[in-house]
C-alpha cells in the first residue's frame, strides 16, 4: 500500500477529510499524518524561512521537516483551503523544501468545502503512480525500437522511436480508438521502415488508454500526465531543472510543473469547451478556414478589436459572430478566439501553479501560433514550442515503454 | 543614515514612478495588470491579488539585492507596502537568495533608534562594496 503523507491545514474544518481518505483507499493509498514533536515546530518554521503565523500551518511546516528528516513515505499531498493568503504561501513553501531535500513525489490541491471526488482520484491516481513507478518514470533516453500511441479525443498519434530518436509518426482524427490507433500505427511503421514485428514495446496513453492497451497488448499502459510531462522533457532538451508544461487539448487541457521532467503538481480542467482547443475548431469553422490557418490569421489581427464579453463555447462564438456581422475583419476574430482561449487557460488552469520556467507548450493546439503568441502576452514569459509538439503523449509513452520492454 | 556606498532598492520609488507615469490611469498607484502578471513570478496565482500585486513591485526589488536590512515589528506609518502575507513572502524570498540580511527591531525608545542605526551602520559598512 501506498504511503502518503498529509500535509494539510483546514481540512478537518472544511469537512473534507473523510472524502480525502475515502479517494487514498479508492486507489490503493493510505493517508498518514507525519508525527512531530511540539518544540520542533518553531525550529521548522525558522529553518523553512516562512513565518506563517497560523498554528496548523506552522504543523504542516514541522510535518513536512519530519518528512525531510527519515519519516517514511511514498508520496505527500500538501493542500490548504482555496484562496487562504498564508496557505498558499506555506503550501510553496513546503513544496519546495521537500523538493530541495528529498525525491518524494508531491501534488498540491486547494479544496473548498466541496472538492470533486474525481480531482482528488486523479491525483491520488497519480501520487501512485509517481511512487510506483518512480525508477521508470526516471528514465531520460528511449532505447530500441518502441511504438508509443497517445488515443486523444480530438486525435490520435503514434510514434516509432528507434535509439532516442523519432524515426515515424501518424496524426489523425480520432473516430472509433481502436481503428483510428491502427490506422496510426500503420503511418507511422511506414515512414520509419519497420515492420510491426520488429517493434519491441508498445506504449498507450490518452483517453483511449485502457481499450488500445488490451486491443493492442500494450507493454506499458499510463495516464497522460505523466506520459506528456516525460515526452515533453524528451522533446524540448528540458530533462533536468524546473518547467512548466501547457497541454491544450481538444477536449481538456493539462498545466504540469517538471522537476527533472516528472511532474509534481499539476491542473486538470475539462469541464468547459471554452477554453479548449474545440473553442478553436469552432472558431475555424465560423471563419471558415482550419485551425493552424486560424493561429496565422489571429498573428495580423488585434483582440481588442473584437468585444468578448464571455468565454462560454457557446456565447464567445456568439459574440466572434457578432463581430463579424458589424464588420470585424477575420483575423481580428481569429485573435480574439486565441486571447479567449489564452486568457481563460490562465484564470482557471492555472490557479494552482506556481509558474516555474521555462515555459512549454505542447499538444496539437502548440502548432497554432496565434493561441502560443497569446500566451506568451498573457504570460508575460517566453513560451518554447519544442519540435513535433503534438507528439509528447506518443514520444513519452515511447521512451517509457523502452524501460519495460521484454 | 549614511549609505555606505550601497544603493538602497526602494518602495516609494518605484511607487512614485508609476504615480508620476503620465501613461498610467489607474490612481492612486498606477498599478497595472501587467504588475499583477508579473506577480506571478514570485506568488502562485492563487494568492489573493493584493498580495499579487505587491509581489509584482516589490518581487523585482528581491531580485535585485545583494543584501537586506529586515526591519520587524514596524510601526503603522513605516513603509508602505501594508500586507503581512506580502512582507512573509518578500522575507521568505531574501532568505532563499542566501545574501547577508540584518533583522533589527522597530525602535520604541530613542536608546533602541540608536541601537538600530548602529547595528544597520555596522552591516552596511561590513558589506562589499
Amino acid at each position: 500500500m501506498t504511503r502518503i503523507a498529509q500535509l494539510s491545514c483546514g481540512t478537518e474544518w472544511s469537512g473534507v477529510q473523510a472524502m480525502l481518505e475515502k479517494a487514498a483507499g479508492m486507489v490503493g493509498a493510505e493517508l498518514f499524518f507525519p508525527e512531530v514533536d511540539l518544540e520542533d515546530i518553531d525550529r521548522a518554521v525558522e529553518e523553512v524561512g516562512l513565518e506563517v503565523q497560523s498554528p496548523n500551518l506552522r504543523l504542516m511546516i514541522a510535518r513536512a521537516k519530519a518528512l525531510a528528516e527519515g519519516v517514511p513515505a511514498d508520496a505527500a499531498f500538501i493542500l490548504t483551503c482555496f484562496r487562504c493568503a498564508e496557505g498558499v504561501l506555506a503550501k510553496h513553501a513546503v513544496r519546495r523544501y521537500l523538493q530541495e531535500r528529498t525525491s518524494l513525489p508531491l501534488v498540491m490541491y486547494s479544496f473548498t468545502e466541496k472538492p470533486k471526488l474525481g480531482e482528488l482520484l486523479l491525483r491520488m491516481e497519480a501520487l501512485v503512480t509517481l511512487a510506483e513507478k518512480k525508477t521508470l518514470l526516471a528514465r531520460e533516453k528511449q532505447e530500441g525500437l518502441t511504438l508509443g500511441i497517445d488515443s486523444g479525443s480530438s486525435t490520435t498519434k503514434a510514434v516509432v522511436m528507434r535509439d532516442n530518436e523519432v524515426v515515424g509518426t501518424g496524426w489523425i482524427p480520432t473516430t472509433e480508438v481502436v481503428e483510428a490507433a491502427e490506422r496510426v500505427k500503420r503511418e507511422a511503421l511506414a515512414q520509419a521502415g519497420v515492420k510491426e514485428g520488429e517493434i519491441e514495446g508498445v506504449g498507450v496513453t490518452g483517453y483511449g488508454r485502457f481499450l488500445l492497451g488490451e486491443a493492442m497488448k500494450a507493454d506499458l499502459v499510463q495516464e497522460e500526465l505523466t506520459v506528456v510531462s516525460k515526452g515533453t522533457a524528451f522533446l524540448s532538451g528540458v530533462q533536468r531543472g524546473e518547467a512548466t508544461v501547457i497541454d491544450i487539448g481538444g477536449l481538456d487541457n493539462k498545466v504540469m510543473t517538471l522537476l527533472n521532467g516528472i511532474p509534481d503538481s499539476f491542473t486538470m480542467g475539462g469541464v468547459c469547451a471554452g477554453s479548449s482547443g474545440r473553442f478553436l475548431e469552432l472558431a475555424a469553422s465560423r471563419l471558415g478556414v482550419d485551425v493552424p490557418t486560424l493561429g496565422r490569421l489571429a498573428l495580423k489581427g488585434n483582440p481588442e478589436k473584437v468585444r468578448m464579453d464571455s468565454y462560454c463555447a457557446i456565447f464567445g462564438i456568439q459574440d466572434l459572430v457578432s463581430g463579424l456581422a458589424s464588420g470585424s475583419a477575420r483575423e481580428d476574430v481569429a485573435a480574439a478566439a486565441c486571447r479567449s482561449v489564452a486568457r481563460q487557460v490562465f484564470e482557471t488552469q492555472l490557479q494552482e501553479i506556481d509558474l516555474r520556467l521555462p515555459v512549454i507548450e505542447v499538444g496539437g493546439t502548440a502548432l497554432v501560433e496565434g493561441l502560443v503568441k497569446e500566451m506568451r502576452e498573457i504570460l508575460k514569459v517566453d513560451i518554447r514550442v519544442p519540435n513535433l509538439p503534438q507528439f509528447g503523449g506518443a514520444v513519452g509513452a515511447a521512451l517509457l515503454v523502452s524501460g519495460v520492454r521484454g | 543614515m549614511e549609505r555606505f556606498g550601497h544603493t538602497p532598492l526602494s518602495l516609494g520609488r518605484e511607487i512614485g514612478e508609476r504615480v508620476r507615469d503620465p501613461g498610467l490611469d489607474n490612481p492612486p498607484l498606477n498599478l497595472t495588470e501587467e504588475d499583477l502578471v508579473r506577480g506571478l513570478r514570485y506568488v502562485s496565482i492563487e494568492a489573493p491579488s493584493g498580495v499579487r500585486g505587491r509581489m509584482g513591485v516589490l518581487g523585482p526589488l528581491v531580485d535585485q539585492a545583494e543584501a537586506a536590512v529586515v526591519v520587524r515589528n514596524t510601526a503603522y506609518a513605516f513603509g508602505c507596502s501594508g500586507c503581512f502575507r506580502a512582507g512573509l513572502q518578500v522575507l521568505y524570498l531574501l532568505r532563499r537568495k542566501g545574501i547577508p540580511i540584518l533583522e533589527v527591531e522597530y525602535p520604541s525608545t530613542r536608546e533602541e533608534a540608536r541601537g538600530m542605526v548602529r547595528r544597520i551602520a555596522e552591516f552596511l559598512g561590513g558589506l562589499k562594496g
